[in-house]
């Protein structure tokens, strides 16, 4: 599987993505630059998570905008798989490619912790080779409180888009909503760090199952 | 010609910032708070000098960029001079 990381100014979960990527799909992703135009040909996509922009105007608000986004909500639009882990779940909801916004945490803390997580739906292309219905990802992040508006939050429910669900909510998102997908199912936006569980020495390896997925969904 | 943004959660969206801040009013003393909103303010200096121009690009960089209308709401007061 040939895959892709973006990377902006103040990314800096990019080389733990593309390390997770290349230890569990055997090859090297390509590091693409947010001032490109063009992607490379690739399956799969990670926009990582960080401080893009210093998290200048809203987090994800300036990255969005970037360059290469344009090409790939093009291409995201036309099926591509996408996932943005943290910041990346920030940018594509500013991007237009995911429905909501993330909201400062309610506790305004910034929280940095290893977080249980259900898994609601375990047929996405980015959830399917997990067996479990709980896991254990680590979260790190100041502006996670998933918000949307009440049609918003039935439309994504009814359609099975809800993806990933906090057990004790850590940021006051609506619904518990740790994670969603796009309706087509081909882009997913979650701010626990699955790139950050992919070796015992992380603490864990729920995240390995994410990236596992989308490889054989691909296939 | 210059333009002034005020940008402003909506009514509902939880502003958690302007809860403590009410709340650290109200520890002072100041028991008339009921509510505290935080809100940012921009301002532009603009090289057009059509104001109706200025104001229609002012709109389009709002709903571009500069406010995110899934979560907040936009004024734009444009003052003509320097």
């Amino acid at each position: 599987m040939k895959s892709a990381v973006i990377v902006f100014p103040a990314s800096n979960c990019d080389r733990d993505a593309a390390v997770a990527l290349w230890k569990i799909t055997g090859q090297k992703p390509k590091m693409v630059w947010h001032g490109e135009t063009t992607l490379p040909k690739t399956d799969f996509v990670v926009i990582p998570g960080g401080f893009s922009y210093g998290d200048y105007l809203r987090s994800g608000a300036i990255a969005a905008r970037s360059p290469i986004m344009q090409d790939l909500i093009r291409k995201a639009s036309a099926g591509l798989p996408v996932a943005g882990f943290c910041n990346g779940f920030q940018i594509l909801t500013e991007a237009g490619l995911l429905p909501g916004a993330l909201l400062r945490n309610k506790g305004l803390n910034f929280v940095c912790k290893p977080q249980k997580l259900r898994i609601i739906n375990n047929k996405t292309m980015f959830t399917k080779a997990y067996k479990q219905d709980e896991i254990i990802l680590p979260i790190a992040h100041h502006d996670g409180n998933y918000y949307a508006d009440k049609d918003t939050f039935n439309k994504i429910r009814k359609n099975g888009q809800i993806v990933f669900k906090y057990k004790d909510n850590p940021n006051g998102s609506v619904s518990d909503i740790a994670g969603i997908c796009n309706e087509a199912g081909n882009v997913l936006g979650m701010m626990p760090h699955p790139e950050r569980a992919i070796d015992e020495l992380h603490g864990g390896t729920d995240g390995v199952e994410l990236f596992k997925s989308v490889m054989e969904a691909i296939r | 010609m210059k333009a002034i943004i005020h940008i402003y959660l909506k009514d509902g969206v939880l502003d958690p910032g302007g809860q403590t801040i009410a709340r650290s009013l109200r520890s002072m003393g100041f028991d008339s708070v009921k509510q505290a909103r935080q809100s940012k303010m921009i301002e532009l200096d603009l090289s057009e000098t059509d104001k109706t121009s200025a104001l229609s690009q002012v709109e389009q960089m709002c709903n571009k960029l500069l406010a995110n209308t899934v979560i907040e709401d936009y004024q734009i007061e444009i003052i003509e001079g320097n």
